[in-house]
């Protein structure tokens, strides 16, 4: 599945929800669902801060793709960084740098990554695109 | 009229005067519970702002037209409804500020400038961070030394602390007179003649009290006093600084600028008298006309019943939020008013809050800016509930039962 028709499915999963109670029980579920990062990583460099939530963010890259895991204090935030890591993970260094999240604002969830939220989101969008480009620069 | 056939209160009647609050939010009735962050504007503030720019806006204190001299008139109008509200003695004693952290700064350089190294700046534990900030700027510049009253567990001020701390080397006493996080009201009067004892002045921060109770400057006889505009049921973007003439008079001012001179030349200028002497270029004209409006406003209201109201709600609330499984009240002060702060164990205060606004219901997550605070209580922020007194305990009941629907989800 190439990055457009991840998003697609997400969008899709979405549409059966009513309303926002059970959009978000559906993020919490993902969010309970999501691998925890190691203990021993969760480290300073690997912080980003929000105002209210903090996200930890873990890259790698091996076999030509890039590899996240992550975690937040706050189970939203973390629910909604498990989407965003089924649409980046596996996916080349390029793919990852200039990928369009429109997925987001399709299933009404653009709040979260405002400038406004103070949640770390943002900041760690930044981040996994700033990992990719590191990789394409130390190759070429 | 006499004053006690216009002061009244009826919850039912003055949620009319909010348009506000009569709006949908994710297809809920919104139930506004962030006073503490800001209040909503009454009819009578938001015609003003509109009659304002439609028809009288004009710069004041300068032209010699009929629009320049009515906003003039307005403005100056709105300052003296202030003083009398507040009890001050002149009208020259309330300078129009942009706000409370605008009042605080103001005297942090000013009041500030008359002060030497060594000399002490007396805060609490529980200050917001505009009224902490300001003095660690100062103590940065001049040499004097910041010191922090304690409090306990329960929010409140510990007294034989704060008495310990004053001394002869305290210039000045700044603190909230009601805590935006814990709802802790603070017996300022008590502190404001301690501070008098020992020769220091006193500044009440009083960004969430003067909404909530009768505030008189002159019976407290604190010798600053600064508010927000928006917190009480004003516009943003203007405030007040309350100061004694005489402290006023001796500090210098703070912006240089139009209005705020007497004379000027390249050699020498000499400076306007109050209150313009703080009150340099362009005011807020809007800001303080409506600011007078929402005065205006809250002189038809019997605050002593609003206050008990308020307190009632908090009460109602805390009462039941109290019953549910590892949520612990922050700020449990014997004397606290319509702020109930919440912390869940093993629950983010974020989640809770995203998933209350999906309810209809605003709250303030977070630190509230008073990241000290949080340190104390050792946890990354609480959820805040802050009532104004168009709140009912009907919005408490949907609350409660929206906080319950939360905690289940989020467990």
């Amino acid at each position: 599945m190439n990055l457009a028709e991840k998003q697609e499915e997400i969008i899709q999963e979405f549409e059966i929800f009513d309303d926002w109670m059970e959009k978000y029980e559906y993020i919490i579920d993902l969010g309970k669902d999501l691998p925890k990062i190691d203990e021993d990583k969760k480290t300073e460099d690997r912080l980003i801060e929000g105002c209210q939530s903090r996200v930890w963010l873990d890259a790698h890259f091996s076999e030509g793709n890039m590899h996240f895991t992550a975690d937040s204090d706050a189970i939203i935030t973390k629910g909604i960084i498990g989407l965003l890591i089924r649409v980046l993970d596996n996916e080349s260094p390029e793919t990852v740098a200039k990928a369009d999240l429109f997925f987001i604002e399709k299933i009404g969830l653009q709040e979260h990554l405002s400038p406004t939220r103070a949640n770390g989101l943002l900041g760690m969008v930044k981040r996994l695109k700033l990992e990719a480009i590191k990789h394409i620069s130390a190759a070429s | 009229m006499s004053d006690l056939q216009q002061k009244r209160f009826n919850v039912r009647e003055i949620r009319e005067e909010f348009p506000a609050l009569r709006q949908q939010i994710y297809g809920k009735n919104l139930i506004y519970f962030d006073n503490g962050a800001t209040s909503q504007k009454p009819k009578l503030v938001l015609d003003a702002i509109n009659l304002f720019y439609s028809k009288e806006n004009a710069n004041i204190h300068r032209g010699v037209h009929f629009m320049s001299q009515k906003a003039t008139t307005e403005y100056e109008a709105a300052r003296q409804r202030i003083q009398q509200y507040i009890g001050a003695r002149k009208s020259e004693e309330i300078i129009f500020t942009k706000g409370t952290t605008d009042s605080i700064n103001l005297v942090a350089y000013s009041f500030g400038q008359l002060l030497s190294a060594g000399d002490e700046i007396l805060i609490s534990a529980m200050e917001h961070h505009s009224n902490i900030v300001p003095w660690q700027m100062l103590c940065e510049r001049q040499g004097c030394v910041l010191k922090v009253a304690p409090i306990n567990q329960r929010g409140e001020l510990i007294m034989e602390e704060f008495d310990r701390l004053l001394s002869k080397k305290t210039k000045l006493v700044s603190i909230t007179h009601i805590s935006n996080t814990l709802g802790t009201v603070n017996p300022v009067k008590e502190i404001i003649d301690k501070a008098h004892a020992v020769g220091a002045k006193v500044l009440i921060d009083g960004a969430q009290s003067i909404q909530h109770m009768h505030i008189n400057v002159k019976e407290l006889n604190c010798d600053f006093y600064a508010f927000s505009s928006h917190k009480v049921f004003g516009p943003t973007g203007i405030g007040v600084l309350y100061g004694k003439e005489e402290l006023l008079d001796r500090m210098p001012p703070y912006q240089g600028g139009g209005d705020m001179i007497s004379r000027v030349t390249f050699e020498r200028t000499t400076y306007n008298e109050l209150p313009f002497k703080f009150e340099a270029g362009t005011p807020h004209i809007a800001g303080g006309i409506c600011l007078g409006k929402a005065f205006e406003f809250l002189s038809s209201i019997d605050m002593e019943a609003a206050e008990k109201h308020e307190r009632e709600l908090a009460k109602y609330a805390e009462d039941m939020l109290d019953t549910f499984e590892g949520l612990q009240i922050i700020g449990e002060a014997k004397n606290k008013t319509s702020v109930v702060s919440f912390a869940v164990k093993g629950i983010h205060p974020f989640d809770i809050g995203t998933l209350l606004d999906k309810q209809g219901i605003a709250v303030r997550t977070g630190h509230h800016c008073t990241q000290p605070l949080m340190d104390f209580y050792q946890i990354p922020g609480t959820v805040r509930a802050s009532f104004a007194f168009y709140n009912t305990k009907e919005e408490i009941d949907t609350f409660v039962a929206a906080v319950e629907r939360s905690l289940s989800m989020l467990k």
